[in-house]
Order: C-alpha cells, then sequence, then structure tokens
C-alpha cells in the first residue's frame, strides 16, 4: 500500500536506508524490491536505476528480477493493488460476478488502475484458497467466499477512506497473532488424523530428544518412518538427508518450500497456521541431522498475512532456546528467516526457489549438481515440503515405527488433502495413504462426481467411475494432497483449458519445449472448444505433448501437457464429440471470420468515408 | 577414471564426468546444440540435444558420462524430437533467411538443415516485436532471438562486471535488452564477439554488414556438423 513516498530524484536517497538493511547484498534484491514497492505502491525506475547503481548491477539486471514476478509493478498499481483469484473451482462459485461487480465498483477493468488511481484489479492464479472461493488479496490482507454484495461494501469503505486490514480485521488484531490470521482465513480442517494438528505438543521436550541423539541417528529414524516428500516428488526423505549429512561443506542450508502454488492445494496454508512450531521444529530436526546452521523458510507472497505471525513463532522459539544460538544450551546453533516470494508458481521447484532465495529470477537450475550437493549459494541444501517438516516433528515425538505403521507398506504415515470442487465440505483431510478414491469422495461428502483432478493440474485427471477403487498411494494415485472435484454438471474441457492457460502464464520460458510448446497446446484446447479440431489435433496433442514431457528443462514443462493427455485418456468421448464435421474446401481449424474480419473492417471504414 | 559407455550400440571408452555431448561428438556421433558451446559452462535452454540415456530422454548437455550408461541418438523418436525442437523455434519467432545478415553463419539455420527441417509444424506465430537500435555499435532484431541466454550469461562490462544484455519479463513477453550506456563502451572487439556469440541474427554488429559473400560463409564452407565432429577426426 502506497505511503506517499516521493516518487523522482529523491528516490535516490530513500534507496539507501534499504541497501543498508540489507547491507547491499544482491542476494537480497527480492526484499529489497518488496521494500520499495510496499513504500511507494510500484517499483519506480528511479529505484531502479539508484538500486542497480547500489548493488552494482545494471538497472536491467534489476529488471531482469522484477519483471519476472507477478507481484512486482513497474508502474502506478493503484493506491490498494487488488488480485482476484482465477481458478477453475472460483469459476464454478460465483466467479464471473464477483469480477464484473469489481469492475464495475472500481470503474476500472482487470489489468489496468481506475482514473483516480485508487485500485489497481489483476488477475492471479490460486492464492490457496480453494476451500473459500471467490477469494482476493488486497495489498497484504485477504477476502474470502465473495458475492457481489460483498464486494460492493469493501470497495465503498475503501473509497471512504478504511484500510484493507480494517475491513479484514474489524477487531484489530495484532498482525503477529493468530486472530489476525483466522480474522480473514478460516482454517476449514474437516478431519484429523494421528500425525498433524496435535494440540499440546511437547515441542522442548521434542527437541531435548532429538539432540540426544546423534545426527546419524536422526537420520536412520527418518528413514526406518519411511516418510517420503510431501511436496509432490516423493523423495524418501531419510535418503535426502543422508545425502545431505555426506555433502562436504562447511557451511549447510535448510530450507522449507512454502510456496504452494499447486492450484487447489492449501494444507500448507493451514499447517503453518494451525502447526508452525511442527514444521519450524522439524526444520531444526533436519539442521541437526545435515549439520546446518541456516534455515530459510521460502513463504509465497500470497501468504503474506502468515509473515508477521510466523516471524512472531520463529521469535518466541529464540526466546525459549529453541532456536537461535546455542540452542537448549548445547553447541548447536540454527535460525531461520522468512523469504517471502514475489508471485511464481515454478518458485516451487526446488532450483527455482533457491534462486529465488539468491534474488534472482526463478528459473529451475540445470541439474545436477542437485541441491542436497550445492543449492543456496552453493552450499549443501535441504529442502522439504511444509508437511514433510510437520511430520518429522511427529516422528520424532513419537518414533518411525509408530508412523511406518500407518498407511500401507510402500506408501508410510498419513497425508493432508486440500479438498475443494464439488463436495458437502471442502477443506483439510488428514486420510491415512492407501484409502480408495470413492472411501475419500464418500468422506467428503461428494455426490454425482464425474472426475477428480489429482496433484492439481500438474497430477492427473480420474474418472470417478472408472477410477473409484484406485488407491491414494505412492505407486498408484500419489497425490501431493490437491483434490479438486467436478460433478456431472461441469464442463472438464473448460477446467482443461484454464490449466493449459496456467501452464503458459506460470512457465519461467528458458526452455524452449514448455515456453513455445504450451502456447500451442493451449491453442489446441481452444480449437477443440470452438468445435474447430479434427482427428489430427488429437493426435497433435498426444505427440507434442510427449515432446514436452520429454525434453522440457523442470517439472513444471514435462507435467504441464497432463490436464490434455490425462483427459484425453479417461474421457475420450468430450473431445470426439467436439470434433468438427469438415465441410467444403476450408479446414476446420481455419477461422474464415477471422481472416476476413480486417477486411470487413476496412470496408466498412471506406462505406463510412463515402457516406460522409 | 576410464569408463565404459554404451552411444547408439557401441561400446566406447571415455572419462567419467565428461559431458555427453562431448563424448559423443569426439566420437564422431552429432548432436545438435543451439545453447551449448563446448568449453563453456552448459545452459540447458535449447534442449535440441536431447538423447535418450538408460531408457530417459535427457539433454546431453547436461549429462556427465558415468560407467555402464547405454545412451541412443540416433532413433526415430529421438531425431524427431530434435527436429520440432528447431521447428517451434522458427514459429515462435520471425525468421525470414533470405534476408538476414546472418544467413550462412546462423546455429539456427544450420541445425535446420542438420535435422532435415522443411517447415514448421507448429503454427507460425508473427509475434510482433520491436528492433532496439539506440546503441551505437550493436543492433538487436529482436525478431530472431531464440533466448539461448548466450549473451546474457557471458556477456560483461569489462570494467564493472554488470550484464549488458539482459532478458525482461518471461514465456511469451519475454524480450532481449541491452544496456545502451555500457554497450557503447564495449570495445570493437567485445562488439564481434557478442555478434558471434549469438547463434542467430539478433545481436547484429552495426556498421559491417553482409561483409562475407553468400555462399562463402562459416557453414557454407562447412556445415555446423562437420565443424562439431572436427575433434573426432584428428
Ligand atoms: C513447478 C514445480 C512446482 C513445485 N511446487 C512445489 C510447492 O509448491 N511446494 C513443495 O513443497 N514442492 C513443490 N515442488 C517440488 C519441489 O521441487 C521439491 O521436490 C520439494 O519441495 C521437496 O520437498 P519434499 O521432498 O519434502 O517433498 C514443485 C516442483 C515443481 C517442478
Ligand atoms: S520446463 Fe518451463 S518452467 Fe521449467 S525450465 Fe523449462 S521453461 Fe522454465
Ligand atoms: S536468424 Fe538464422 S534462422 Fe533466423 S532468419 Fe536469420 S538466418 Fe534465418
Ligand atoms: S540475443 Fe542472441 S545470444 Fe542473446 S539470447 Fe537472444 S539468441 Fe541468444
Amino acid at each position: 500500500m502506497t505511503q506517499g513516498i516521493e516518487v523522482n530524484e529523491t528516490m535516490t536517497t530513500n534507496i539507501h536506508p534499504i541497501l543498508e538493511r540489507y547491507h547491499a547484498d544482491k542476494t537480497r534484491l527480492i526484499d529489497m524490491l518488496w521494500d520499495i514497492q510496499r513504500q511507494a505502491g510500484y517499483i519506480p525506475d528511479a529505484a531502479v536505476t539508484a538500486l542497480a547503481e547500489g548493488l552494482n548491477m545494471s538497472a536491467n539486471d534489476v529488471r531482469e528480477t522484477l519483471t519476472f514476478y507477478h507481484f512486482f509493478h513497474d508502474k502506478p498499481a493503484g493506491r490498494h493493488t487488488l488480485y482476484l483469484a482465477d481458478t477453475v473451482i472460483a469459476r464454478m462459485q460465483g466467479y464471473d460476478e464477483v469480477r464484473a461487480t469489481l469492475e464495475r465498483e472500481t470503474g476500472t477493468t482487470f489489468g489496468s488502475v481506475d482514473p483516480s488511481a485508487t485500485f489497481g484489479l489483476y488477475d492471479t492464479n490460486c492464492i490457496g484458497l480453494s476451500d473459500q472461493e471467490p477469494a482476493m488479496m488486497v495489498d497484504e490482507v485477504v477476502f474470502t467466499r465473495l458475492t457481489p454484495e460483498k464486494v460492493r461494501t469493501i470497495i465503498n469503505r475503501l473509497k471512504q477512506g478504511a484500510t484493507p486490514s480494517e475491513i479484514a480485521n474489524p477487531d484489530q488484531f495484532d498482525t503477529r497473532r493468530l486472530e489476525y490470521v483466522q480474522a480473514q482465513v478460516a482454517d476449514n480442517i474437516r478431519i484429523c488424523g494421528p500425525v498433524f494438528f496435535q494440540q499440546d505438543r511437547p515441542h522442548a521436550q521434542i527437541l531435548e530428544k532429538t539432540l540426544d541423539l546423534l545426527p546419524e541417528q536422526v537420520v536412520e529414524q527418518v528413514t526406518l518412518s519411511r516418510i517420503r516428500g510431501r511436496g509432490g516428488a516423493g523423495f524418501p526423505t531419510g535418503l535426502k538427508w543422508r545425502l545431505g549429512r555426506e555433502a562436504p561443506g562447511r557451511e549447510k542450508v535448510v530450507i522449507c518450500n512454502a510456496d504452494e502454488g499447486e492450484p487447489g492445494t492449501f494444507k500448507d496454508r493451514v499447517l503453518l497456521t494451525r502447526s508452525p512450531r511442527d514444521v519450524l521444529l522439524g526444520m531444526t530436526v533436519a539442521a541437526h541431522a545435515i549439520g546446518a546452521r541456516t534455515g530459510i523458510l521460502y513463504l509465497r507472497a500470497e501468504y503474506w498475512y502468515l509473515k508477521d505471525y510466523l516471524e512472531q513463532q520463529i521469535t518466541d522459539l529464540r526466546a525459549e532456546r529453541l532456536l537461535g544460538r546455542s540452542i537448549l544450551g548445547r553447541e548447536f546453533d540454527f535460525d531461520i528467516r522468512i523469504q517471502m516470494g514475489a508471485g511464481a508458481y515454478v518458485c516451487g521447484d526446488e532450483t527455482a526457489l533457491i534462486e529465488s532465495c539468491e534474488g534472482k529470477r526463478g528459473t529451475p537450475r540445470v541439474k545436477p549438481p542437485y541441491p542436497i550437493q550445492q543449492g543456496y549459494l552453493g552450499m549443501p541444501t535441504c529442502i522439504n515440503n511444509v508437511e514433510t517438516f510437520a511430520a518429522v516433528t511427529a516422528i520424532m515425538e513419537q518414533g518411525a515405527d509408530w508412523f511406518s505403521s500407518l498407511g500401507t507398506p510402500e506408501s508410510s504415515g498419513t497425508r493432508l488433502l486440500s479438498v475443494s470442487g464439488d463436495c458437502a465440505a471442502p477443506g483439510i483431510y488428514e486420510i491415512e495413504w492407501g484409502v480408495s478414491l470413492n472411501e475419500v469422495l464418500d468422506t467428503v461428502g461428494a455426490r454425482n462426481t464425474r472426475a477428480v483432478q489429482i496433484s492439481g493440474p500438474s497430477g492427473e485427471c480420474v474418472s470417478a467411475a472408472a477410477d473409484g477403487e484406485r488407491r491414494l498411494c505412492y505407486s498408484d494415485l500419489s497425490c501431493n494432497g490437491s483434490f479438486m472435484i467436478f460433478d456431472h454438471s461441469r464442463d472438464l474441457l473448460r477446467v482443461v483449458e484454464h490449466f493449459m492457460r496456467f501452464f503458459v502464464d506460470e512457465s519461467c520460458g528458458i526452455c524452449v519445449p514448455c515456453r513455445a510448446g504450451g502456447v500451442d497446446l493451449h491453442h489446441k484446447i481452444r480449437l477443440i472448444i470452438a468445435g474447430r479440431a479434427t482427428r489430427q489435433d488429437l493426435d497433435d496433442i498426444v505427440n507434442w505433448g510427449n515432446l514436452m514431457r520429454g525434453t522440457s528443462r523442470c517439472g513444471l514443462g514435462t507435467t504441464a501437457p497432463k490436464p490434455l493427455l490425462t483427459t484425453l485418456e479417461k474421457f475420450p468421448q468430450i473431445y470426439r464429440e467436439k470434433l468438427a464435421r469438415p465441410q467444403g474446401p476450408l479446414l476446420p481449424s481455419f477461422d474464415l471470420e477471422n481472416a476476413t474480419r480486417e477486411y470487413e473492417h476496412a470496408c466498412q471504414a471506406l462505406a463510412q468515408e463515402k457516406s460522409k | 577414471m576410464n569408463i565404459r559407455i554404451t552411444l547408439d550400440g557401441k561400446e566406447i571408452e571415455t572419462t567419467a564426468g565428461t559431458l555427453l555431448v562431448d563424448v559423443a561428438a569426439d566420437n564422431g556421433v552429432y548432436i545438435p546444440t543451439l545453447c551449448y558451446q563446448r568449453g563453456k559452462p552448459c545452459l540447458g535452454t535449447c534442449r535440441a540435444c536431447s538423447v535418450r540415456v538408460n531408457g530417459n530422454v535427457m539433454a546431453s548437455c547436461t549429462v556427465p558420462v558415468a560407467e555402464g550408461m547405454t545412451v541412443e541418438v540416433d532413433a526415430a523418436d529421438l531425431n524427431d524430437m530434435r527436429k520440432a525442437l528447431v521447428e517451434l523455434l522458427f514459429a515462435e519467432g520471425n525468421h525470414n533467411c533470405p534476408s538476414c545478415e546472418k544467413s550462412g553463419r546462423c546455429e539456427l539455420q544450420a541445425v535446420g538443415y542438420e535435422v532435415g527441417m522443411l517447415v514448421s509444424r507448429f503454427p507460425y506465430r508473427f509475434p510482433p516485436r520491436t528492433r532496439e537500435h539506440v546503441a551505437k555499435y550493436i543492433w538487436l532484431e529482436r525478431d530472431r532471438c531464440i533466448f539461448c541466454q548466450r549473451c546474457v550469461e557471458f556477456v560483461r562490462d569489462h570494467e564493472t562486471g554488470r550484464k549488458i544484455f539482459t532478458i525482461d519479463d518471461r514465456g511469451t513477453h519475454a524480450s532481449i535488452e541491452i544496456d545502451v550506456a555500457l554497450a557503447d563502451r564495449m570495445p570493437p572487439e567485445q562488439v564481434r564477439e557478442a555478434a558471434e556469440l549469438c547463434p542467430v541474427g539478433c545481436i547484429i554488429a552495426k556498421g559491417v554488414g553482409y561483409d562475407k559473400p553468400i555462399g562463402q560463409r562459416k557453414f557454407e564452407v562447412k556445415s555446423i556438423r562437420e565443424r562439431t565432429l572436427e575433434r573426432s577426426r584428428k
């Protein structure tokens, strides 16, 4: 939000405190850009130049980072900047009316700022609130379950000068308190299991117990628990930590991946809200195991409302000597800082996340080397998901055997599902690995289900009819937590189109197949929806999709074709129904109207000229 | 350490850790590349060097060879993938070779010939891209940029070490940019190097256009394949 900072020559002087705050360290560029934007409302050219000078970079080099992230603006973005989440779930729940109301009430259209420069209105992808859509961010707070009525009230109050925080948080809770978070966002924990969200966990005792063990013994416990990473790839956590332990390097790093960008997931949001200590303690356990002193929690900017609260948790842990210098009076130092993201799904990829932590564009690195060998600033870096760290805390409390007795032999433990879409109670469900799709649908009160998108756009679309007995586990339906339900009234092709556009929006663009191929696949699904596709287009989709799957540099590009490929496999009829029957000499994909549009315009203009 | 790998069915001996793309070239197997240059750090952006390693498709410029690796380069599906990647680049930008200063010494064009491309299977996008000609010695013909990142990573201002070329935005909005002040103090030698470094006709040195007649240019006198495999014949 703007605090009316002078934006001109004085920018140079205003930059100095910011440079000083980060010791002119260019790896903190994203923090500096945030500080400028939070003061000035956007990042003016003068600030870029001054910052570049102070960091010994070219101004364009600063712009490389600035222009990469969706939430950075290099032009004024309104006194209040609004982002409405455009997700498939929101679109099932009144998004269109909310969107229209926003445009009407603010007096501007999406992608621009109103004439009075009060409101900047923008689209954004999933902001981790699929259980309470439609939802939007206004500056640093969020509003959920939007209705046209609610939007009108919010915009009116903003016009009258209320701050977003006054509206979202009427009791004016301190931003560091849980109540502040809960005033904006409901937790929606529907079913708790044995592992997560336990009340009164004795964190100090768990850490004592852990530090009594040798690092190797901790690694062994984690290995014995057979826990696998909860971020999506399912890499065995014990093995990662052993590699981290063995990696040569005087300094090592532990990073918690709280980027949670996969559309439809929000479990990390709820864990960080309700069990932040489990997560932070899990990081400390990892630090002891691999020998790290530095910890980073990479928090997506969409979760800004959690930032002060989490900072406070870290401060409290330091005061209790569970973090910081000489933890629990032992020769063990480990501290955690929060790194804010700035809007980029690809930054969930561990190597892109590291680049982002270093102040750069979120471009996935070329591998090898892997982060566990050379990660943040070249140091061996252990990155795990929020849920993985929280589970580790439970494992250290209750033992590896206990954990591995849950779930199935190859998928131990439980996992949190973020359930959204057509069901009675969207929210968080802790399930044991091994339950069937039907059982989950039953539990969440889903009726008349047609399809479930498992693991978000990067996962697979399964058919409730054909796949109901399949089980959620790493060897069958491996799930990163996102669980979106569509009933028979939904148009799956529109869902696919939305997902494909998501990948085009979010591609980092460094490699050819994903940057260029994604656009072509998106074009294909639009062709299909328009009823202008032929069999050949379906073949192209499979071939081009396989090209992207095979040759892309990171997981974004290799999974981007999956919405098309998996629905084509499970629901071929929805595609066949839309195929065009060739008529006349023109290819169906040829858009005659579009091709002759300019000619029509010209004719009309000429006719007008003549009639004058 | 000496190791053995299988390359297109042939067992060969090589040194562990060498990049697969180089090992192949040294053994007479041409793999096209657009971003990779021997001896320079791998950029991994064009993916045109994709091959199959132990059953998985991988960019051979990113793979250090290891004992027992089985590598396939010449297979129908792989040949087609590499060709498709080159076609994607032609469809994504605006390339009109006959009027291009780089023609005959352009790596994209040369690789296009090697993979047997005739026309792009992907719809041509004809993106509107503006050219940048403010700098004194350099002209940026953005239509032809393939975002290989060579200039971004390997060209620096001699005095300050700052980047001269950068990429703004991303995806379909990406645009190659030049720091004019820094570019204007590039010595002539560095300008020439930058123009040569660019695999396509995007970075163009002003004032020296069409200095060599068509027909006598780099890849016209010796193909990119021959140049890549030169070492293996020595
Ligand atoms: C495009 C992309 C996005 C990703 N997003 C996330 C994410 O939001 N959160 C996450 O934990 N892992 C994400 N991952 C996976 C991470 O790269 C990494 O595997 C994970 O954080 C490791 O933690 P784990 O072993 O505990 O799962 C993503 C991967 C890709 C390729
Ligand atoms: S696959 Fe996409 S997101 Fe990943 S590196 Fe390539 S362009 Fe970037
Ligand atoms: S850059 Fe290369 S491929 Fe493009 S027009 Fe010029 S010669 Fe042709
Ligand atoms: S200007 Fe040339 S060298 Fe630079 S990224 Fe584009 S194609 Fe590569």
